[in-house]
């Protein structure tokens, strides 16, 4: 088994713990062990774009600290969000000697963070770390005939320099879900943005995007929307309209975990949507 | 804009557009005022100016661009950031805006609208709609 530091984030102990349990069921399968982080606290959610700010890099910051007191050098987020955020501010204090000792002087009473972490996603961790060919040689149970729409949003691919893959045409989507069997369905709103925090203060913003970005998906023949956001989640299914088609919306994780073999924690409709689809399923008693 | 804004070294030269470059850590006056960003932006519907628009009424020093619309209609997706020929990050500007517009007091988020919401949700709102 290969350790992985893992960041969970606060949606995996809540609103996506199903995500969470089938991406450790399915990286089990993969070799892969996540091994959380002994202590960990919330990244912040979404990155400071202002200069004046050095303050909320000190909760990322803290976190990589951790990492680093395992002995260990890299660590995996599942969360979309988590991984901007943190690999971002990463990013930032890696830069500068300056910032990273001011951020070290606050937090006296941590080990200096010095720079070396990496921050990963799932995607690139099933990329780099597993391989496509590896990953399609352990699928026992192909998503064959579900057509998926890969939804990576905003924070997976900009900005550029932390991006997962390129920000226009990015594939590590599609081929991963390529790997597990499925057909791809290619939309263009696959990194178009569905409002994140708007949704608090203005939902009805948030309801025209989704509107878009599930009917655009529906246009192109997707039955099914896969994210690793778990706002993107919410917002795709809390604030989508009433009318209109009504794709199911399932995690990357839960995805990997049915094709895997492993516990996949789908929500009713996407497993409905499955179950009804791949002929393996259909033959199999499983599950 | 028609009859209020004037030309002058004083307004190009004033401290506001100096904090918001300050914030932003932008050069304004890269912008040539393309509309690349705003071409991009999935949220124009709910601006009342365009984020160009908005770029150059900073540039010429307009305050009245605090009580825009256009940064609490901005989700910093960072779409225009990544697409401006001149390398602006509008996004940014639009957090700069923001800011000081926070700083000086002008409540933007209620928190009664915070019900039913998930934590993700209600942490990135707070972060980014609260002094
Ligand atoms: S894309 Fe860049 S140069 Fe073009 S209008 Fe927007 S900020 Fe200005
Ligand atoms: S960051 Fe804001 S201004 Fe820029 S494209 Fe996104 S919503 Fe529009």
């Amino acid at each position: 088994m290969k350790r992985i530091p893992y960041f969970p984030g606060c949606a995996m102990k809540d609103q996506a713990r199903d995500y969470e349990r089938a991406a450790q069921a399915a990286l089990a399968a993969l070799g892969c062990e996540l091994v959380e982080l002994p202590r960990w606290n919330c990244c912040g959610t979404v990155y400071s774009l202002a200069n004046d700010d050095l303050m909320r890099h000190v909760g990322p910051v803290r976190n990589l600290i951790r990492v680093q007191d395992m002995g260990e050098d890299r660590v995996l987020t599942l969360c979309a969000m988590c991984y901007g955020t943190l690999r971002r501010s990463a990013r930032f204090v890696a830069a500068d000697p300056e910032r990273l000792s001011r951020i070290n002087a606050f937090m006296s009473d941590e080990h200096d963070y010095r720079g070396g972490v990496e921050v990963l996603h799932l995607l690139g961790l099933l990329r780099d770390v597993v391989g496509y060919e590896n990953l399609a040689s352990k699928v026992v149970r192909p998503l064959t005939g579900v057509r998926a729409a890969p939804y990576y949003g905003c924070t997976l691919v900009r900005p550029r320099e932390v991006g997962v893959d390129n920000p226009d045409q990015p594939e590590v989507f599609e081929r991963v879900l390529s790997a597990l069997g499925a057909e791809v369905a290619e939309f263009p709103y696959k990194v178009e943005c569905c409002g994140a925090y708007l949704t608090v203060g203005a939902p009805a913003i948030v309801a025209g995007r989704v509107r878009d970005i599930v009917a655009s998906a529906a246009a192109n023949g997707a039955d099914l929307i896969v994210t690793s956001c778990p706002l993107c989640q919410f917002n795709l299914e809390a604030r989508r309209p009433g009318i209109g088609p009504r794709l199911p919306v399932a995690y990357l994780g839960q995805l990997l975990a049915w094709a895997l073999g492993a516990d996949a924690c789908l929500p009713p409709e996407a497993e409905a949507l499955i179950q009804g689809t791949t002929p393996a399923a259909a033959g199999a008693q499983q599950r | 804009m028609a009859d209020g804004l004037r030309l002058s070294r004083e307004a190009l030269a004033a401290p506001f557009v100096g904090k918001v470059e300050e914030l932003s850590g932008q050069n304004l006056s890269a912008c040539y005022q393309c509309g690349k960003c705003a071409a991009g932006c999935l949220f124009t519907e709910h601006m009342d100016a365009l984020p160009n628009q908005v770029l150059r009424r900073v540039q010429l020093g307009d305050e009245s661009v605090l009580a825009a619309s256009a940064p609490w209609a901005c989700a910093s997706c960072l779409a225009c950031a990544v697409r401006c020929p001149k390398g602006v990050d509008v996004a940014r500007v639009m957090e700069a805006l923001r800011l000081l517009a926070l700083r000086r007091g002008l409540p933007h988020l209620d928190p009664r609208a915070t019900a039913g919401v998930p934590q993700i949700a209600l942490v990135g709102a707070y972060r980014k709609l609260t002094p």
